[in-house]
């Protein structure tokens, strides 16, 4: 009986400071220090409007537009996975070559592999600096601009996310895209 | 290859570094030791806050009932919020109430500090429910580890084991809450979300509907990766951008999943008075793990065999479930390390590593004890050195003993039982599921992957280890209520079974140690130990790894 009494005393402490007190203070230095990303990195249009998020993917289909990773759950944001198959599953091949033969790759301009590959949650938001710049032709064409324009945004965009220790620079797929659009509109 | 070089040294090795001063202070917190300091005045508030069961020191009986009993508590609190979901409060996006089986199976996962999840966080929990009912579990359970290797420790340093409902508290405010405020407060400058709003709602640049779900991630972040818990906030746990947004944010969440573990090492030599021992049992550990790190971070940088045939570049390594923004090296070295300690947590997706980089974390389950779980893992440790002493002991003809005690036949037979009982679940519930369609029906992949995934989730079960190969379809009645129950008894058996053998070793004339005693503190030691471990394992396990993922990589990565 003493054993069950401090047990409840007990959870009821932990319950109160990790829960309550502990919760509480993260939540209040995260909406004072770095609300934007507390809420979700969210991207609003001038009018509040919701796009997306900075660190999610969404779907781009239309050829204006860089495409990201392929998503085991098309994108939904709601209900992340991955397509957890094994490496060796004919169900992989079977995407794959429908995402290759989507991109146009033939074998003399093969497709970079992380474009066909989906990544663990669905939604990663980069690909890579040259998964980026094997769709330039495709988006200057799509909007009439100088291939140059397109691969100078990269230039622009491409970061590295760990510095020395990541060679592959990245672009987030749906910044880039809100770039294009903007300098349509100039 | 130079980064992945650069990424391993700095993650294992910084850890290391930092589990050094770590572990020097959870020895002061968990055992201040006798006199009028600063962690005896706290002492006096936790008596003051646990009531009367506080107040004696306990033999390994009582601090075992205690224990049990306050895990009693646990569970009920857990399954009343799970089970209540609809009609509580914070749950901004109308989150329903749960299958039966389900709660069960979720309630003794984090009760069991393992976190498996049939659940996707994102779709079945309200924020309530994450927090005052998972959250507070990642940090009671992981203190609950950490006090009985508090209580392992002071019985072989020939010491009364001190008092459970002192210990536990200890943990949790001493140890784990500082701890996880630093990192979660570090994740929220990385950009993980930390907001108790509902579900955003997106029109994408095309014109598409997308529903943003998101919620208090940052602070369940952290002791889900601290206290070898390793549930996500969301279904697919560190791989989610919400959950593991940058490059810094996983070097983060990877150091967190192994120090406590790392500075358990420590605090163990501190309580017995011999740090030369733990750094023996460090390195030793350190080693396997190094091994499989190796070879992980090796096999995964063949690249993707579906994509063989097809116009696709074959020059970068596997990265069907993962994150381009951690690096190459980041996905197999997480895997590694997650399972390595019991925490379970992902940062890629484990069912579509190629075969032999899976066979890594399950080799990693199937040990079990380097470094293992907040407290446990050290305590697994300590049944493979009673094995290796006493073989050690037989082989030369010497009397077994450890830090001055006689080990004899009953403390070896716990110790036997406590080993073989994980090799039993594994194995035992992998062959029924595979035989029945219990199992066989809920496959994502077809043929010797298939297999695998079974015995990955059983292998998980029973390391309280929480990851998956989440293709499995896990969500049944018959997998919820076989891994939940796995997941207690191999909980608390390998807690109890230690304790008992402490129990039995102390009431017994503690011999001095002379020139004829074999050392624990050099490298004979070292390699005995280390022979023990991969013996047991081998002798156990290789069977059932041919038929996974070996011969599914002889079948077509030749």
């Amino acid at each position: 009986m003493e054993t069950l009494l401090s047990s409840v005393r007990i959870a009821l402490a932990t319950m109160l400071v990790c829960v309550g007190g502990y919760t509480g203070v993260v939540w209040a230095v995260g909406t004072a220090v770095t609300p934007q990303m507390a809420q979700g990195s969210l991207i609003t249009t001038a009018d509040g409007r919701v796009i997306g998020s900075r660190q999610l993917a969404q779907a781009f289909t239309q050829p204006q537009y860089f495409w990201p990773r392929p998503s085991a759950v098309d994108y939904n944001a709601a209900a992340a996975g991955g397509s957890n198959k094994s490496p060796t599953s004919t169900d992989l091949t079977d995407r794959a070559s429908k995402t290759a033969a989507a991109f146009g790759a033939t074998p003399q301009n093969p497709l970079p592999a992380e474009l066909a590959a989906a990544s663990g949650a669905g939604l990663d938001p980069h690909i890579t600096e040259r998964a980026a710049r094997y769709q330039a032709a495709r988006v200057a064409s799509a909007r009439s601009l100088p291939v140059e324009a397109v691969n100078a945004l990269i230039d622009r965009s491409a970061f590295s996310p760990g510095g020395i220790l990541t060679p592959d620079r990245l672009v987030n797929v749906l910044e880039i895209n809100l770039a294009l659009d903007k300098t349509a509109l100039r | 290859m130079i980064h992945a070089i650069l990424f391993v040294i700095m993650i294992i090795g910084g850890t290391a570094l930092l589990s050094w001063p770590l572990g020097r202070y959870m020895h002061w917190a968990m055992d201040p030791g006798a006199g009028r300091g600063k962690g005896n005045r706290l002492t006096a508030t936790f008596q003051a806050i646990g009531g009367a069961a506080t107040a004696p020191t306990q033999d390994w009986k009582r601090y075992v009932v205690s224990l049990l009993g306050f895990n009693v508590v646990m569970f009920v609190i857990c399954f009343a919020i799970l089970a209540l979901q609809p009609y509580l409060p914070l749950n901004p996006d109308g989150r329903q109430a749960l299958e039966g089986s389900l709660i069960y199976n979720t309630t003794s996962s984090f009760v069991a500090n393992t976190n498996l999840q049939h659940y996707s966080g994102e779709v079945a929990m309200s924020y309530l429910s994450q927090l005052a009912a998972l959250m507070w579990l990642q940090f009671v359970s992981a203190a609950v580890g950490l006090a009985a290797l508090a209580a392992l420790a002071r019985g072989l340093a020939g010491r009364t084991l001190g008092n459970f409902f002192v210990d536990v508290q200890r943990a949790t405010f001493l140890v784990l809450l500082p701890l996880a405020l630093v990192v979660a407060l570090l994740l929220l400058l990385t950009g993980v979300p930390m907001t108790f709003e509902g579900s955003a709602v997106a029109t994408t640049l095309e014109g598409v509907q997308q529903t943003i779900a998101r919620g208090p991630v940052a602070a369940f972040v952290a002791i889900k990766q601290l206290g070898t818990n390793g549930g996500g906030f969301f279904g697919p746990n560190s791989t989610h951008p919400l959950e593991n947004p940058s490059f810094w944010s996983n070097v983060l969440q990877t150091m967190s999943i192994i120090i406590i573990p790392m500075g358990c090492v420590w605090m163990f030599g501190g309580i017995i008075g011999r740090m030369k021992h733990a750094a023996v049992l460090f390195t030793v550990m350190l080693v396997l793990m190094g091994a499989r790190i190796t070879g992980a971070v090796g096999f995964e940088s063949a690249p993707t065999h579906a994509f063989a045939n097809l116009p696709i570049t074959q020059d970068v390594g596997n990265l069907e479930g993962k994150e381009l923004r951690f690096g190459t090296a980041a996905g197999p070295v997480w895997a590694v390390v997650t399972t390595s300690t019991s925490n379970g947590s992902v940062n890629a997706m484990h069912d579509s590593l190629n075969p032999l980089t899976g066979l890594m974390p399950m080799i990693g389950m199937w040990l079990n004890e380097d470094f293992g779980g907040v407290g446990v893992g050290m305590i697994n440790m300590f049944l493979y050195i009673v094995v290796g002493v006493f073989i050690a002991g037989m082989m030369i003809g010497r009397t077994p003993e450890y830090l001055g005690w006689r080990v004899e036949a009953k403390e070896v037979k716990f110790a036997m039982m406590g080993l073989l009982s994980h090799g039993f679940f594994i194995l035992v519930g992998t062959a029924i599921f595979a035989a029945t369609p219990w199992g066989a029906a809920t496959l994502n992949n077809i043929g010797p992957h298939g297999f695998s995934e079974i015995l990955y989730e059983f292998s998980s079960a029973a390391a309280n280890n929480g990851s998956g190969f989440e293709g499995l379809g896990d969500n049944t009645v018959a997998w919820n209520i076989a891994t939940g129950t796995v997941m207690l008894l191999a909980r608390f058996i390998p807690i109890i079974l230690p304790l008992a053998i402490v129990g039995s070793l102390s009431v017994k004339r503690r011999a001095t140690e002379s020139s004829g005693t074999l050392s624990v503190e050099d490298g004979t030691f070292a390699g005995m130990l280390t022979v023990t471990v991969v013996i047991v394992g081998a002798l156990t396990f290789f069977p059932a790894a041919t038929l996974g993922p070996i011969a599914e990589h002889v079948m077509f990565m030749k």
